[in-house]
């Protein structure tokens, strides 16, 4: 058991042509996800030939979707036509869309996120490196080697420090369940509590593990979510401490302003609410084998 | 990217929003002619991309062209805050400031929406009265399909104590300060002070705005309006190179994949006590001449006295990256001692290449750093002892 993405997720490759569709529909087919197809417009009837398997590339998602009972969709295409693709996910009645592009403008996001939820579709995104789970399927980029399955829940706003963080479980043994990383850009899809909502109640999952940074007050909501509805124990690590106020720290999300979106007031708020809060990304490991 | 005010204030002018008249001077001589053309009285104000440029020094009201020209004089080459100044802008005065009111338009994450934020208590630090009289702070979100609508500038204009023969001007300028907001990808806009003029109107004093850089590829002109002054030459050099690259005090220069990461090793590197020469992200999937500049902007800092490399690779390339440090290491040759902590995809073929080099090696990134920060000591201790 898992969340969000499991042996029955029938995916759909927006952009499979590209650089990045290309390479990573190889990755995530060779570690065993069901890609049921492509979309790339104007090369429809087409089939994208990969190392580990073959798959058919349609015109659109609604196609697409209604051809292979397709159930979630992942976009790998620039920003400049990423919100189009996300609506157009959303308009063939996916259930779950994964958004992996960066430099996606905010006002765009807030329109994208705003139609997104009249359908119900769940956004995972932009800007993320997709979700995992070990032994059944991958949506994204998060390295396949690096994974164990097991009942540890890992969400994250990080990319390559949620690799440091599930490589070093792996490496001592300790399987995950699920491994989301919900991206840092201010304006996105599923955050942290949308995230540990699900942990909470998969039966499979006996821990979460939440990788924060500085920026924004996702991790002071998740604090208040976790007091009170987590009964799963929650480990935390908070990026940034070292961060110099009014500077974006590379994503547009990671930004102290004024007073607001320090590590220290996250840092304070978890521990607060009973969450175990560790001073290093191995220290994480530590605290989670106790 | 932020603008200067005298950029964002003609922004605003584009949107119907009152500005005072005003030019942008670089020499007293201009500062001077400029005030004489305004009427014989201005405001000279220092622009540089920082707050606090008025308890600085660096706004100076001028009775006459000459005062003007000795404050121009006094004021460029100032500095605030770290930051030259190099222009100022000179306003005619105000017709007299009857009240000070605070009004921007910027982003509310939570609410994932554009929002209005309105004060009475204008002209001082607004995160200030937010903290201390949230009571005096008004917001009403919009809906970027709607746009702003008059009932809710009528209830900011209400509960700012606005009289009411102004609330009609107060919803254009409200109306006006959205457009501009919305039309150019703005992730704030703000005034402050809005001021209510002995005469009775409404008028932006000051402005202050900031673009969504990720925006910047559609608007041409904003991109434009980059002060390449402004932005230290190692980092202007990152951008164009697509690293994300951050000047900061310490001694220690880091390389790091990946923003989260990134925060993390300077994190870690302070907790067993060095301190971060910068932040730089190479971003996925680095190439090696990408690299090999981040490494040669890493040690342009005199102050770096060991540089640490935290690279785990996804679509990062470890090989690719002991590449990009190599090449670099040919073109400079520098005492510096290296740590390299290499994770993840082709990280073994990267430990191979490098192993030539002489640098130091880590497994993990508490090991890399603790090696950094020794190493960083040791040179500072032999280079007092030689």
């Amino acid at each position: 058991m898992s969340i969000l993405v499991d042996k029955n997720t029938r995916l759909l490759v927006q952009g499979i042509t590209g650089r990045e569709g290309t390479f990573h529909t190889n990755q995530m087919i060779a570690f065993g996800t069901n890609v049921v197809g492509g979309v790339v417009p104007g090369k429809g009837g087409q089939q994208f030939d990969g190392e580990k398997g073959s798959v058919p590339i349609f015109d659109s998602v609604r196609e697409a979707a209604e051809a292979t009972g397709a159930n979630a969709s992942i976009i790998f295409v620039p920003a400049k036509f990423a919100p189009d693709a996300m609506y157009e996910a959303a308009d063939a009645g996916l259930p779950l869309v994964i958004c992996l592009t960066e430099h996606i403008p905010v006002l765009d996001m807030i329109a994208v996120r705003s139609y997104l939820d009249r359908y119900n579709t769940k956004l995972i995104g932009p800007n993320c490196p997709g979700l995992i789970t070990p032994g059944e399927a991958k949506l994204g980029i998060i390295p396949g080697n690096i994974v164990m399955p097991g009942t540890v829940g890992v969400v994250s706003r990080s990319g390559t420090l949620t690799y440091e963080v599930v490589y070093a479980l792996t490496q001592r043994g300790i399987g995950q369940s699920t491994c989301v990383g919900i991206g840092g850009d201010p304006i996105k899809g599923m955050d942290f509590i949308d995230v540990l909502e699900l942990f909470e109640a998969d039966p499979n999952t006996s821990e979460v593990i939440m990788i924060g940074e500085i920026g924004g007050n996702a991790e002071e909501q998740a604090a208040a979510y976790i007091k009170q509805n987590m009964t799963k124990r929650v480990t935390s690590f908070i990026a940034g401490r070292t961060a110099p106020p009014g500077r974006r720290m590379g994503h547009a999300g990671a930004i102290v302003e004024g007073k607001s979106g320090t590590a220290e007031g996250k840092i304070a708020a978890l521990e607060a609410a009973g969450v175990q809060v560790a001073n290093n990304p191995d220290q994480i490991v530590e605290m989670i084998a106790r | 990217m932020n603008l200067h005010e005298f950029q964002a204030k003609r922004l605003f002018a584009e949107h119907g929003i009152p500005i005072p008249r005003g030019e942008v001077a670089y020499t007293p001589e201009e500062a001077r002619e400029v005030t004489r053309i305004l009427g014989g009285k201005a405001v000279v104000k220092a622009q540089v991309l920082t707050g606090g440029r008025g308890k600085a020094g660096g706004v100076k009201v001028a009775q006459s062209p000459d005062e003007a020209q000795a404050n121009a004089e006094a004021i460029l080459g100032m500095q605030i805050k770290g930051l030259t100044v190099n222009k100022v802008l000179v306003d005619e005065l105000a017709p007299g400031i009857r009240q000070e009111l605070y009004l921007s338009a910027l982003i509310d994450r939570g609410q994932r929406q554009p929002m209005i934020m309105a004060s009475a208590a204008g002209g001082m630090d607004i995160e200030e009265v937010a903290d201390k009289t949230p009571e005096k702070i008004h917001i009403v979100h919009i809906d970027p399909t709607l746009g702003v609508r008059s009932y809710q500038t009528n209830y900011l204009a209400k509960n700012m104590g606005l009289p009411r023969e102004l609330w009609g001007d107060f919803n254009k300028i409200v109306s006006g300060l959205y457009d501009c907001f919305k039309s150019n990808d703005a992730s704030l806009t703000e005034i402050n002070p809005l001021i209510i003029t002995g005469e009775g109107k409404l008028m932006a004093l000051d402005g202050k705005m900031s673009i969504d850089d990720n925006a910047l590829s559609r608007h041409p002109r904003l991109a434009e309006m980059r002060d390449l002054e402004e932005e230290p030459p190692a980092e202007a050099e990152a951008r164009q190179a697509g690293l994300t690259f951050i000047q900061l005090d310490g001694n220690i220069g880091c390389m790091v994949n990946g923003a989260g990461l990134a925060m993390a090793t300077m994190d870690i590197i302070k907790l067993y006590g060095g301190s971060p020469a910068n932040f730089l992200d190479i971003g996925g999937g680095a190439r090696a001449d990408q690299v090999a500049t981040a490494l040669r902007l890493i040690l342009s800092d005199p102050k770096v006295e060991a540089v640490l490399f935290n690279i785990f690779g996804g679509i990062t390339r470890g090989d690719e990256v002991a590449r990009g440090i190599l090449a670099a290491l040919e073109q400079i040759d520098t005492p510096v001692p290296m740590v390299v902590r290499l994770a993840g995809t082709n990280a073994k073929e990267g430990l191979e290449l490098l192993a030539e080099a002489d640098m130091m090696t880590a497994a993990t990134l508490s090991e890399a750093a603790q090696k950094a920060v020794a190493a960083a000591k040791a040179a500072r201790e032999s280079g007092r002892a030689s």
